[in-house]
């Protein structure tokens, strides 16, 4: 039988009762979310789970929402079964201040440089991952560039001001 | 005034060598960098430092309207453009619900063939090159060459093409584009023919590579392989089929797979996805021919808050004229979603993660750069190996330090 959304929507929710929640379809791929202690769990039971079978990790990154509080980090991983071709959005949120989320290395080798990505960028303490190091930016950076409060533009500059646009 | 140098306790005593393969190398065709520890010439250990050329796309992209992207996708995989800038407009279209025609579908789908052959025929003659083979790199790139003209004939430009808009092509395709694609269909087999008579059952060049750089189905895929390397180890993944786009379900080919994974395989793939590639071309390019009348001048979709009206409106037509000025200013706003959308670029699956929050720009995206996640690899895979292999190793995996970064 084909692996429908519905399906992995049950078995989650059998699983993990209330833990997984914020079930969402946008285009048509599964979305869900999970409490941040439970990453590894969830990753766990849809890599081993007969049924489901997500072994592959297709890719990891990080959004900063600064205006939830609480909650300004999610790290969102996309899964896909390559058997019965399925993927699905999986997203966990954490406090900025305390950004430790589980490493998924153990799991997938692929997520080692994912997660330095996503460190470099966000700042994201992936708990026991190898070797949590800078990647594409330089070693001597002390802020996590892609978060939203550094603007892209030097703010301070005056030539480009435009009072038609605002920008 | 730097700090003098200091070597590290024991080093002069010690059995190996420390070599810096990088980041500028000859063999490494571009920036990259791996600290080798030799024991003579075999590998005991090799860490890859990545990095050299980043250029904050991602950060760029949040504050750029959607068809200001298009020339950062470009240098990503900068030896087929077209296929990153394709991925992208699919991306878009998908956020948008944008409706494609089915004539812009199939010449979408000859470009971005036409960007498989070229980035392919540049892998393949490269590991010809490190494994000491100059000739057929010579044969191969005149092809390329050609190519590079259909591209400008279409878009005018050649290697950072930014081919195409959001929902079609800037213009149709002249008749000299058609003429020079199939002068490359009639010409371009021959001479691939000849390459493979060079390299394929040649004595040295097999030696050379068979069970170089080896990688088994599980690792590759716990890996995050995707694309030619992947199908070289034996997984018969390819996104144009499983998740077809751009009409690719109408056509017709195989997905060829190898066994061991090794730079062979890699190889041998590579050289019959580019066969596949030009029996996609000529189903493509029949049916474009088939299109009569008014249908076979379509070449954009009708999306005119996001496709760039004809000059001539602009100065005749009101309506023209208010979608170009917003167009140009970057002030449609676009719908809130997010979408994960992908095309099996010459690399692997290259990925576009967008997320809107209804502002002008993204509020996120992110690319699935396949040369990144597979990269991580290479350590592994060179582990052991002499030097020389590790060399071929790396351009038989085709990585592209521009992908790399992002």
């Amino acid at each position: 039988m084909a692996l429908t959304n519905q399906i992995i929507q049950d078995r989650l929710t059998q699983k993990f009762g209330d833990q997984v929640t914020n079930f969402q379809e946008p285009y048509g791929m599964l979305t869900f979310s999970a409490p941040k202690e439970d990453n590894l769990k969830v990753l766990q039971f849809l890599f081993d789970d007969e049924q489901l079978g997500f072994q592959f990790l297709t890719d990891l990154q990080a959004v900063h929402y600064p205006d939830s509080k609480g909650a300004e980090l999610a790290v969102v991983y996309h899964l896909h079964n390559l058997k019965e071709n399925v993927r699905i959005r999986f997203k966990v949120y954490t406090d900025i201040n305390t950004p430790d989320v589980f490493s998924a290395t153990a799991l997938f080798q692929a997520a080692n440089f994912m997660e330095r990505e996503t460190y470099d960028f966000y700042g994201v303490n992936f708990v026991g991952h190898p070797n949590l190091i800078r990647i594409l930016n330089v070693d001597e950076m002390d802020y996590f560039p892609m978060r939203k409060e550094f603007p892209l533009e030097d703010q301070t500059r005056i030539d480009k001001d435009d009072e038609m646009f605002g920008r | 005034m730097s700090e003098h140098i200091v070597l590290p306790e024991g080093s002069i005593e010690k059995q190996t060598t420390t070599l810096n393969l990088g980041p500028t190398h000859p063999a490494t065709h571009g920036v990259f960098q791996n600290i080798l520890e030799l024991d003579g010439e075999r590998i005991m250990e090799a860490t890859s430092t990545v990095g050299y050329i980043h250029r904050a796309f991602e950060k760029i992209a949040e504050r750029r309207p959607l068809y200001q992207i298009t020339p950062l996708t470009d240098r990503l995989n900068y030896c087929s453009s077209p296929i990153n800038n394709m991925g992208w407009h699919l991306t878009c279209e998908k956020l948008l619900g944008v409706s494609i025609p089915k004539r812009v579908d199939y010449l979408r789908i000859i470009i971005m063939e036409l960007a498989r052959i070229s980035d392919h025929l540049i892998c393949n003659s490269i590991v010809g090159v490190d494994s000491g083979a100059y000739s057929g790199f010579l044969y191969l790139m005149q092809y390329r060459e050609l190519i590079y003209e259909i591209y400008e004939e279409v878009c005018g430009s050649r290697l950072t093409t930014n081919i195409g808009r959001i929902g079609g092509f800037e213009r149709n395709f002249t008749n000299t584009a058609f003429e020079k694609l199939e002068k490359f269909l009639e010409e371009y087999p021959k001479q691939l023919k000849e390459f493979e008579n060079l390299f394929t059952r040649n004595r040295i060049f097999m030696d050379r590579t068979i069970g170089c750089g080896p990688i088994t189905a599980e690792r590759a895929m716990n890996y995050g392989f995707t694309g030619p390397n992947l199908r070289a180890a034996g997984v018969d993944y390819d996104v144009r089929v499983h998740t077809p786009y751009s009409s690719y379900e109408d056509l017709d080919f195989k997905i060829p797979v190898g066994k061991t994974g090794d730079c062979y395989d890699r190889y041998l793939v590579r050289n019959e996805e580019m066969w596949e590639s030009l029996s996609i071309i000529r189903q493509a390019w029949q049916k474009v021919q088939e299109f009569k009348g008014t249908e076979a001048e379509v070449f954009h979709a009708d999306a005119p808050a996001y496709y760039l009206p004809e000059k001539k409106d602009v100065y005749t037509k009101m309506e023209a004229l208010i979608y170009h000025f917003k167009i140009v200013m970057g002030e449609t706003d676009i719908p809130a979603g997010e979408v994960y959308s992908s095309v099996e670029g010459a690399n692997g699956e290259l990925g576009f993660y967008l997320i809107s929050d209804g502002g002008r720009t993204p509020y996120r995206l992110h690319f699935r750069r396949p040369c990144f996640i597979y990269y991580q690899a290479y350590p592994e895979l060179i582990k052991g190996g002499m030097l020389s292999d590790a060399v071929i190793t790396m351009s038989s995996l085709n990585l592209i330090a521009g992908e790399l970064d992002a």
